[in-house]
């Protein structure tokens, strides 16, 4: 009986992320034939596509292996600056195709090593100190990344992490990579299918993992794990499993977002971001796969929505947030709100399907 | 000698750094919570001083003691309607919400107060001492503000472990729901702590612009992360951990500005942090948690 | 409360994703820049100066009026070109903006795509105009403040040994503090300390200073903007540190900073095509003007440089007759071809007989300035000329 009721939970979620972003995709794209796609809402899609991906890489860490990390943006800067970066040296000469494919490899590999490297010690602590510790790392990276200038010449590659000068370029060297600017001048490739590709390949591998051998083992480790070693689940091997996956993920969702743009700095890629990507992990609920992609669609949104408030944006924004996250979360809301769903208990059933096709309307 | 005068300088910018965890490890260890909002509470206590003491010209010692009346009272309204209706959801809705108050306080003193930086003036006035003839100079602001923290620290060790409130909190951070079965009234616990967490923000704030005068709405932020560090670094939740967690940090950020790399001694300030970790998972002064079956 | 939010959203969301419609006679110029966030005062400042030019040029009733709106980005690309996009769906016709360099290169690459007129008041990387042909700067280029300014300290002998504080996670600082070096040491500068701070660790600005004090400098070169200098003066001031300080346009603004004693500033030079205690006219009353809508702030350079740009395109505009129902590519074109013109001159706050080139630089004359009593004084009355060297740089 419980057996069975698991499966048809997890077929649930599936059908329900599935259709969540197919019906994402299918709205978009019939809005955009019809030619009523405004230039901020194409604007927004890439991005959005990125921050979802975020947001179920961030659940696989925070929802399913429990948890905390501060520092997830790191992975995503990793991803995006190796992607980039070789997309605009050795992909120029490459065709477009190969080129993309690659950097997208090259960014998913550059988060997962830096994952292994983060991963090795950090899973060693717990709680709040591995918490820490995530965020240490991505500042450590943010900070490495704002000071490396890299730059071209006959005789190789040059590296400094103090300025432009020290790289002792000849004079017709290129720099690509200019420190606290970042890299400028990036071919821009944005392609809305590919994200909803990348959406799609990313729920495809995290609902199958989650539903394997080694996701059931992550779900133990997570509820217990003590309990889990005694049974004889290894867990470094699958905590770095959870961690590294998670890591790869990001990095691709780095690479995406970062050829959406001409610019690319280590700046945007803070502890704030990794704050908001942890806010959409836990508005839509630790563990859920479609509240995730809700959240990090809304959340994406939002700002831009409260535009017309001009100075008092983000102000509005975290009143927002605050009151959300009490309706959300808070237990006595949490009652009350059972209480009401009891009542309409008949008029749930088909809502949440309704919600990703009208999400886009 | 420039050695030492480098060394100063990162035991001043420590004293502040600890100042700042001791209100942060007061929070943690006793309502369980990461309070990110603290560091922007410091703001708001500097610019309470700044308009009544820099620009108002009122006595330093009144526009101190009122400039913790509002940072007591600011913090006891965030908990109570921010953080008491989440007690018993998840530790990170918690999170989340603290950073929500947090965004609204820099954004609304944005608001209030524009984001123009302002300048402060030094609520101490009392001249620098010099030593070895001048060669070594400490300023009276760090000397006060490393003064100030050692007697908080202490009052505050005095306090939790010789009063009856100061007992209930530790009742409180140890086991919420036996305190409560003991009579402890638990919200009232939390309520007390903010308001000291929250008070001791206000005099760090005033001394943090003293040593380091620039004020806009994020002055708060960097340091308030910075001290968090330094309270996991010392070991989170102990109140003599703060202190030290404080004072070594600055010291680390400070001398690895001179003798490595300006731009880089944040990245050797977290370094140096996970590596204290690992070797010592609970921090330096920590209390090792023992993990019941 | 994810199905109440969807439900919401998806209202609000519908509304926002129509297309609005554009009807009017004033031609839609929108502003992007940093409103809210760390980076505020910059974009605040150039918002009211758009906001009173604008109120000006419609004042005057020429041929050109304008419709204007100003955008937030946070200084954050992601967000500039979210602003861009809106700014577009609003019916942006020319763009004023945006204000902060790494932003501006994100929305520099759209605006190319969509061959829309773009003016940064103060994005002042080489980069920005580099982007391409539609994309000019009022502004000075940072290798032209770079190399003007080591020009400057080394023919009018300020000092021998130079110590440099500079943010090192700031675009505007590191590009001026690269090309400050270069020409340093082909001018025979002798730099002995080259201090950085980043973003992060600004809380304590001290032993950069001490560094320059340890290291005998005489002239400290500040490339940054002066909220941090402030503090740096004062950290020098403390530790009976007294060397000669020279900075950049970014300095403007100092003696502005409330309960900043000023005393400490005394004997700053700095090179800024935009003083607010100039005696002129024009000065004045935008100075008042800004007081007024700002609610008694004192305009900085941002504000003068974004005044600049509406006016800029205001006479432009004029010349070359743009009405509001032609579309954005053709009023760039249009624009384009005016602004290059070596006929068109411009006189405003910031420069007089501004003139721009192909490659979208502004060529004008930066203003030595030295503060004394409390106020800029020209340096020996007379300016600097940089503006041949930044031509030949950007050639």
């Amino acid at each position: 009986m419980a057996k069975q009721k698991k499966i048809s939970k997890a077929a649930r979620t599936y059908l329900t992320s599935f259709i969540l972003v197919g019906g994402f995709w299918g709205a978009i794209e019939a809005v955009k034939l019809s030619g009523g796609l405004s230039s901020k809402a194409a604007g927004l899609l890439i991005p959005v596509c990125a921050y979802i991906m975020m947001a179920i890489s961030l659940n696989l860490v925070v929802g399913f292996l429990g948890e905390l990390s501060l520092g997830h943006a790191a992975f995503m800067s990793a991803g995006a600056f190796a992607g980039v970066f070789f997309y605009n040296t050795a992909g120029a000469g490459m065709p477009e195709g190969a080129a993309i494919v690659l950097a997208f490899l090259i960014g998913g590999l550059a988060a997962g090593i830096f994952g292994v490297i983060v991963g090795v010690p950090v899973l060693r602590l717990s709680g709040d100190y591995l918490a820490i510790v995530t965020l240490a790392f991505g500042e450590i990276l943010k900070n490495v990344l704002n000071s490396l200038y890299i730059g071209a010449d006959s005789a190789g590659l040059h590296f400094s992490l103090k300025d432009q000068f020290s790289l002792n370029m000849e004079p017709t060297g290129k720099v690509l990579m200019k420190g606290a600017m970042g890299i400028t001048g990036i071919r821009k490739f944005s392609v809305f299918s590919v994200g909803i590709l990348l959406i799609a390949l990313t729920l495809l591998f995290v609902l199958n993992l989650m539903n394997s051998r080694a996701g059931r083992a992550i779900t133990a480790i997570r509820d217990d794990d003590i309990a889990a070693r005694s049974i004889g689940i290894n867990l470094t091997k699958y905590k770095l499993m959870a961690f590294v996956s998670s890591a790869v993920i990001a990095g691709f969702a780095g690479v995406l977002y970062a050829l959406n743009f001409a610019s690319l700095v280590a700046k945007k890629f803070d502890y704030n971001l990794s704050i908001n990507i942890l806010v959409m992990v836990v508005l839509g609920g630790m563990g859920s796969i479609p509240g995730a992609i809700i959240a990090a669609v809304v959340l994406t949104v939002l700002p831009e929505l409260l535009r017309g408030f001009s100075q008092y944006r983000m102000f509005i924004y975290s009143i927002v947030l605050i009151i959300m996250m009490l309706f959300n979360r808070a237990p006595a809301f949490v009652m009350w709100r059972q209480r009401m769903a009891l009542k309409f208990r008949s008029g749930k059933a088909g809502s949440e399907k309704e919600d990703a096709g009208k999400k886009k309307g | 000698m420039q050695f030492l005068s480098y060394l100063v300088r990162g035991i001043s910018l420590g004293s502040v750094y600890a100042l700042i965890a001791l209100g942060y490890t007061m929070v943690y260890g006793i309502a369980k919570m990461l309070n990110f909002a603290h560091g922007d509470i410091i703001m708001v206590g500097g610019y309470v001083v700044f308009f009544t003491f820099c620009q108002g010209g009122m006595n330093p010692w009144l526009s101190m003691i009122l400039a913790i009346v509002v940072c007591t009272l600011l913090g006891i309204t965030i908990e109570r309607i921010a953080y008491r209706p989440l007690r018993g959801a998840a530790s990170l809705a918690v999170l989340i919400t603290a950073i929500g108050v947090s965004y609204f306080l820099e954004n609304g003193a944005m608001l209030l107060w524009s984001s123009e930086p302002k300048s402060f003036t030094s609520i101490v006035s009392l001249p620098a001492l010099n030593l070895f003839g001048g060669s070594l100079q400490i300023s009276a602001e760090t000397i006060v503000t490393i003064v100030t923290s050692l007697v908080i620290m202490f009052v505050l060790i005095w306090f939790v472990n010789n009063t009856r409130p100061g007992h209930a909190m530790q009742a409180v951070s140890e086991d919420r729901g036996a305190a409560q079965l003991m009579g402890i009234n638990v919200n009232a616990i939390i309520s007390l702590t903010f308001a000291i967490g929250s008070g001791l923000a206000a005099i760090a704030g005033a001394l943090l612009l003293s040593s380091y005068p620039t004020l806009v709405p994020t002055t708060g932020a960097m340091p308030g992360i910075k001290a968090f560090v330094a309270a996991v670094f010392g070991g989170i939740g102990s109140i003599p951990g703060a202190f030290v967690g404080g004072i070594l940090l600055g010291i680390i950020e400070n001398l690895s500005k001179a003798y490595i790399s300006t731009q880089l001694s944040d990245a050797i300030v977290f370094l140096v942090l996970i590596v204290v970790l690992l070797v010592k998972p609970s921090g330096l002064l920590g209390k090792k948690a023992t993990v019941k079956v | 409360m994810k199905k109440f939010v969807c439900v919401a959203m998806s209202g609000v969301l519908a509304a926002s994703f129509a297309v609005s419609a554009s009807a009017a006679d004033q031609i839609k110029v929108g502003g992007i820049g940093p409103t809210t966030g760390p980076a505020a005062i910059y974009g605040t400042a150039a918002m009211y100066g758009e906001q009173i030019a604008v109120d000006e040029v419609n004042k005057a009733g020429g041929a050109v009026q304008f419709d204007w709106k100003f955008e937030d980005d946070t200084h954050d690309a992601e967000t500039s070109v979210n602003a861009y996009n809106s700014l577009k769906d609003w019916g942006m016709q020319i763009l004023a903006g945006t204000v902060t360099t790494n932003p501006c290169l994100a929305v520099g690459a759209e605006a190319v795509n969509d061959n829309m007129f773009m003016m940064t008041p103060s994005a002042s990387s080489q980069d920005v105009i580099d982007t391409g042909d539609n994309v000019f700067q009022i502004c000075f280029t940072d290798p032209n403040q770079g190399t003007a300014s080591a020009d400057y300290i080394s023919s009018k002998k300020l000092g021998t040994k130079i110590g440099v504080i500079y943010n090192s996670s700031d675009a505007y600082s590191s590009g001026i503090n690269t090309n400050f070096q270069a020409e340093a040491s082909k001018v025979g500068l002798q730099v002995v300390a080259n201090e950085a701070f980043t973003d992060d660790n600004s809380t304590d600005l001290t032993t950069q200073v001490q560094a320059c004090k340890d290291a005998g400098a005489d002239l400290v070169f500040l490339p940054i903007y002066y909220t941090p200098a402030s503090q740096i003066l004062k950290a020098a001031n403390d530790m009976g540190y007294k060397p000669k300080f020279f900075g950049c346009d970014g300095l403007d603004g100092i003696l502005g900073v409330e309960g900043f004693d000023t005393s400490l500033a005394e004997g700053v030079m700095l090179l800024t095509p935009f003083v607010a205690t100039s005696a002129d006219k024009a000065t004045q009353d935008f100075v008042a003007k800004y007081k007024e809508v700002s609610k008694g702030d004192t305009p900085n350079q941002f504000a003068a440089d974004a005044y600049d740009v509406i006016k800029v395109l205001a006479k432009a505009g004029e010349k070359a007759g743009i009405t509001a129902d032609m579309s954005a590519s053709d009023i760039c074109d249009a624009l384009k071809a005016t602004i290059t013109d070596p006929s068109f001159t411009y006189d405003g706050l910031t420069g007089t007989g501004m003139t721009w080139d192909a490659s979208g630089a502004v060529s004008k004359e930066p203003k030595g300035m030295i503060i004394e009593n409390g106020e800029y004084q020209p340096i020996d009355g007379e300016s600097v000329s940089a503006s041949t060297e930044a031509e030949t740089e950007s050639e």
